[in-house]
Parts: C-alpha cells; structure tokens; sequence
C-alpha cells in the first residue's frame, strides 16, 4: 500500500468504519430507539433530541446526527445513513468526541477540525486526538467532503438550526 | 499541422465514398492509436495512467487538438457576419463541420444539425421549444428507469410548469427495459418519447428502433440520447427513426462545449426559437423581429466556431478508423474485462443486459465506491465512482453509488488487468 493510502485509511478509521459506534436514531423517549416519529413519548420537560440531515450531492451519501442537548451539553449524540468508509467513520469518531461537551465547545471542536482536514498536505497537523486520523484526506482533496459531512449536520444540529445541510 | 491518424495508412482508401462495412476488419493498432492521444502517455502518481472513464469524458488525439490551435491560427473569425475573407473562410469551416455531422449522423440535410453545448443543452432545447408548444396539463411525457438526469430533469420542470406528468418505463434487474410496460405506457395523452440510447451508468443498448416504432404507431415523436453511443457504434437516424438525436462532442474525442441536436426539418421549421439574439433572426424592428431558418433559428450569439470545427475532426477521425474495428475491439475488451471483474472476489457487476456497450458498472461487498475509488486512483487507475447522474436508476438497483470502468478504443488489457490489480489492494486495505 502507497503512504497516502495508509495516512487515509489508518486503523482506526478502518475499524470506525466497520464497528461504527453510536450508530442508531435517537428518540424523544430518551431511549435508544427507531426515530421514527411518534416513536417514544417525550417526557414533559425532556430535552428534545435535534435531528440534521446532511447529504453530499456528489456522491448520494446522507448521514441523520443526532444530538439530545441538556442545558447547553450535549448528553448523547449518534447517526445513522449511508456512507463511504471516511464519513462514516469520522461521524462515528464525531459523535464519540462531543459527548459531553458544551455547544460553545462543539462549535469550536468545529472549526479546529474543520481546519486540520482542509490544510494543505504539508501543514503540521494539530493535535485533535483520535480525530487526527481524519487528515490523511488532504492527499485526497475530493475527499474532504466525505470527512467533513456529519461535522455540517453537527454544527447545524448545536445551533438548532432545523434544516437538510448540504456538502454543496 | 496535417496529423494524419497513424494506425490507419491506408484509410482513406476506405474512408471516402464507399462503406467500410463489407470490407474485412483487420484488428485495431492499439499501440498505433495510443500515439494519437498525447495524455494517455501522462504519468498519474507516478504510475502509468490507465484512463476507465470514458463515459464522463474522452481524451482527445492530437489532430483534434491541432485542429481547434489551427483555427485561431489561422482562421479566427465571426461566422455568418462579415464580408471579408476571414469571416468567409471561419463560416466556411463552421458550416462544413455541420455538413460533416449530418454525413455523420445520416441526416438529410445540413440543416437538420443544430450545434449545441452538449446533450444537456439539446435537450433542454427540445423541452423548452418543442415540449412548451405540444404539451399541456394532464398529458405525458415518458422517459426511463435508466435515464441520465439531463433526461429526467428538464421533463420534470415542463411538466411541473404544464400540469403534466412523467411516465418511467420500468427495467429489469439485468438493466434491459420492460417494453411490454413501455408499450402500455403509451397512450392518447402521451406527447413525446424520451429515452436513453446507451445507458451511461450500466452501458444498457436499448432497442431504438423498436421504441421508436411502437411510439410512432401512435404518432407519438421521440427523442433519443445519443450521448452514450456515437463514441461506440455507427448510428443513423434514418434508420433509427426517431425524431431528435442529441449528442456530445467531448465523449467522443472532441472538446467540452460542443454538441449536436438533430431534428428533422419539418419540426425544427415548427418549433419556436430557445434562446434569443444576433444570428438567429432575418429581421429586426423594435416592433417586431423575423426569424432566421433553421438551424440557425435556434444557434443565437456566437457559436463555439472551434469546437465544432474540431468536432468535425473528431468525426473523421472516427470515421477512419472505423466503427466495425471499434466495436470489435471494445467488444472483446467488455469481454475480457467482465470475465476478469467477475472472478475477483466480493465484486458484483451491475447492469448484465444481453447488448451492452464497454461500461462495467460493479459494486464491491462491503466497500463504498468512493473508497474503490480512491484506491484505484492510487493506482494510476482511473474509473468513475458515485450515482453517474442517475440517482433514480440507483434507487432501482439499490446502491447508493457504483463504481464504473467505461471503455473506448484506445483502452488495452493491460489496462484492465491493473484495474484487477488494484481491486486487491481494496481487499488489501478492508479486510
């Protein structure tokens, strides 16, 4: 295998890839549930879960993030959808890494990641933990896309903007 | 500047007047042809570049590209404007490459050839003239599973704009379209055809004749997307019977921004203009403005005059080389290269219609196509990974994306054989 294929697809994306993690809707019940809707009664009071879709009219790859937000903290966060093995395991890297974190704090996770994966190829790369795996995609320009999907639907999900996010 | 093709030293002893059809074919010089195109001997990666992705676009032989540097060398002008010997001699050349596509396509005439920007435009073209004047609220236009979105979109809009509604001609899961479903299809309220010559996504031939004739018992015109096919096989709209062809010159070896809509003459004289201004009008008041005959009712502003020179060009060269060795050759290449796919484990072809031009559209167990994409790409090889513009055709094969190997006469086994290659490596990486 050349370098830039081993930088893209390193072993911890290979394994995001097929044991995605967090990989199910999230439900008003609070459950692990189906997201359908009306599925699960929302308990007066609960936190509503956000639900983006993001879609990367490229390729056809949609991806659903969603957030359940407590007081400015997201307590949970999963995804469900269709993707190559980058965007699939950078949602399952994404949502693992927001746990826990403040909006202010995803919103700025955002931009540091948004920035490691479209620097150029020769940029030193920022320390972002297990997310850092993701750079390898600047060798591959038309794969930026791919890593940076879910982080769109995130970003739309923290601002509790209601709305489709589109690659494009 | 007079590049001749090299493989083909005694072509023109076949290529004026008489059909090359009954002659028998000897074998394409491959390694000959390769000479002709500068940019196969390009290195990607530091690999030798093995171009699959012929049906996004096709690489262009040198004689074209020194046709397109000749004409603003030496013959840069405005066609149909001026009186001096340059504009002359440009119109001359412009009016001469239309000439060369209805010998080409087998029009009648001349002026059944309407330059265009490619198969997109043409279509909007005919959607917007032809579709705005013959459909109305609760009438049909019918199209296919296996259409291009250039072929779903613009019928869409005329029908959302009308109140009228798309009918799908069903396909199998080979790819082959149900013309039984076809047949019902049609009925009193149907007011055009429109339909896929060679599948861009799955490289499906459709039966165009037989669509046309069962369209035409009913009086029903059709239009056919040639995008996919002229590349390949001799096509005469004569015989075909339809009633528009649309093609493009960049998939077959000439450049970006050129393209052709055939129509026959009763209905182009018929249809209102597309778009307005210089060269498609006789005349001129604030009051009232008389339009130009066509084709140049419909070729407003100034034309890309090089482009369809150099088309004309790609034509000949075509032409010289010979669609019956082309053929032969992509043939046994769909061939090898089907038998070679479907031996490598995890791989699953797509599209196994009975007629098939040199597309290999297949998916890979496990693997998304972008993946197999980038993979190949580290290769040196390259193919077309994702939806092919035919997004409803993926929803009916249930994939997301496919990746594609399209073929064209320059292409080798060896080429194919590093396309097998690298599909180890995929294995290599997702096991």
């Amino acid at each position: 295998m050349t370098s830039d294929l081993q930088d893209l697809y390193q072993e911890v994306i290979l394994d995001h890839n097929r044991r995605p993690r967090n990989f199910r809707a999230l439900d008003n019940s609070g459950r692990p549930g189906t997201g359908a809707p009306g599925s699960g009664d929302a308990a007066p009071g609960a936190a509503r879960i956000r639900k983006v879709e993001a879609h990367n009219p490229l390729c056809g790859d949609r991806l659903t993030v969603y957030l359940r937000v407590e007081d400015d903290v997201i307590k949970e966060a999963a995804f469900q959808g269709v993707g190559c093995a980058i965007s699939k395991a950078s949602a399952s890297l994404m949502t693992d890494s927001v746990k826990g974190k403040t909006l202010a704090e995803v919103e700025a996770l955002f931009e540091r990641f948004h920035r490691a994966v479209t620097a150029p190829p020769d940029a030193p790369i920022e320390d972002l933990g297990k997310l850092s795996a993701l750079t390898g995609v600047r060798q591959f320009p038309v794969r930026v896309k791919c890593a940076t999907l879910a982080w769109y639907a995130l970003r739309a999900a923290a601002e509790a903007r209601d709305e489709v996010v589109s690659t494009e | 500047m007079n590049h001749q093709p090299a493989r083909v030293p005694a072509a023109p002893a076949i290529r004026r007047g008489q059909s090359a059809i009954h002659m028998p074919q000897a074998a394409l010089d491959v390694a000959a042809i390769r000479r002709d195109f500068p940019i196969l001997h390009e290195l990607v990666r530091g690999k030798p570049l093995a171009y699959l992705d012929n049906a996004a676009t096709t690489q262009k032989p040198q004689i074209v590209i020194d046709r397109l540097t000749r004409y603003y060398v030496e013959e840069n002008a405005n066609v149909h404007r001026g009186v001096h010997w340059l504009s002359e001699r440009a119109t001359d050349a412009y009016e001469e490459a239309r000439a060369t596509v209805q010998r080409f396509l087998n029009a009648s005439q001349p002026g059944e050839i309407v330059f265009v920007r490619g198969t997109t435009e043409g279509i909007n073209l005919v959607a917007a003239t032809y579709g705005r004047v013959h459909v109305g609220a609760g009438d049909e236009i019918v199209i296919s599973t296996m259409e291009h979105h250039s072929n779903i979109v613009p019928w869409q809009r005329l029908c959302e704009e009308k109140g009228a509604t798309l009918r799908v001609i069903p396909i199998s899961d080979a790819g082959e379209l149900d013309l039984e479903a076809y047949e019902k299809l049609l009925n009193g309220r149907t007011r055009i055809v429109s339909v896929v010559h060679v599948s861009n996504a799955l490289g499906t031939i459709n039966p165009v004749e037989e669509i046309v004739r069962l369209a035409h018992a009913r009086g029903i015109p059709v239009l056919v997307d040639g995008a996919q096919a002229v590349a390949h096989m001799k096509v005469d709209v004569q015989a075909l019977g339809c009633d528009f062809y649309v093609l493009s010159g960049h998939k077959m070896f000439a450049p970006t921004g050129i393209g052709a809509l055939y129509a026959t003459s009763p209905l182009l004289e018929a249809m209102p203009p597309y778009q307005s201004g210089g060269d498609m009008i006789r005349s001129v008041t604030f009051e009232r403005t008389l339009y130009n005959t066509p084709p140049h009712k419909f070729e407003a502003g100034t034309p890309d005059i090089a482009g369809a020179i150099a088309l004309g060009t790609a034509i000949e060269y075509l032409t010289a080389v010979g669609y019956d060795s082309i053929a032969a050759h992509e043939h046994e290449l769909l061939e090898y290269g089907t038998r070679a796919l479907s031996q490598v484990p995890g791989v699953v072809l797509m599209g196994t219609a009975k007629k098939k031009a040199a597309v290999i559209s297949f998916v890979v167990d496990g693997v998304h196509a972008h993946d197999v994409g980038t993979i190949l790409d580290t290769a040196g090889v390259a193919i077309r990974t994702g939806h092919h513009c035919c997004q409803p055709l993926m929803h009916r094969l249930g994939v997301p994306a496919t990746a594609r190997a399209s073929l064209a006469l320059y292409n080798m086994r060896e080429e194919i054989d590093a396309l097998v290659a690298a599909l180890a490596r995929v294995h290599e990486v997702f096991a």
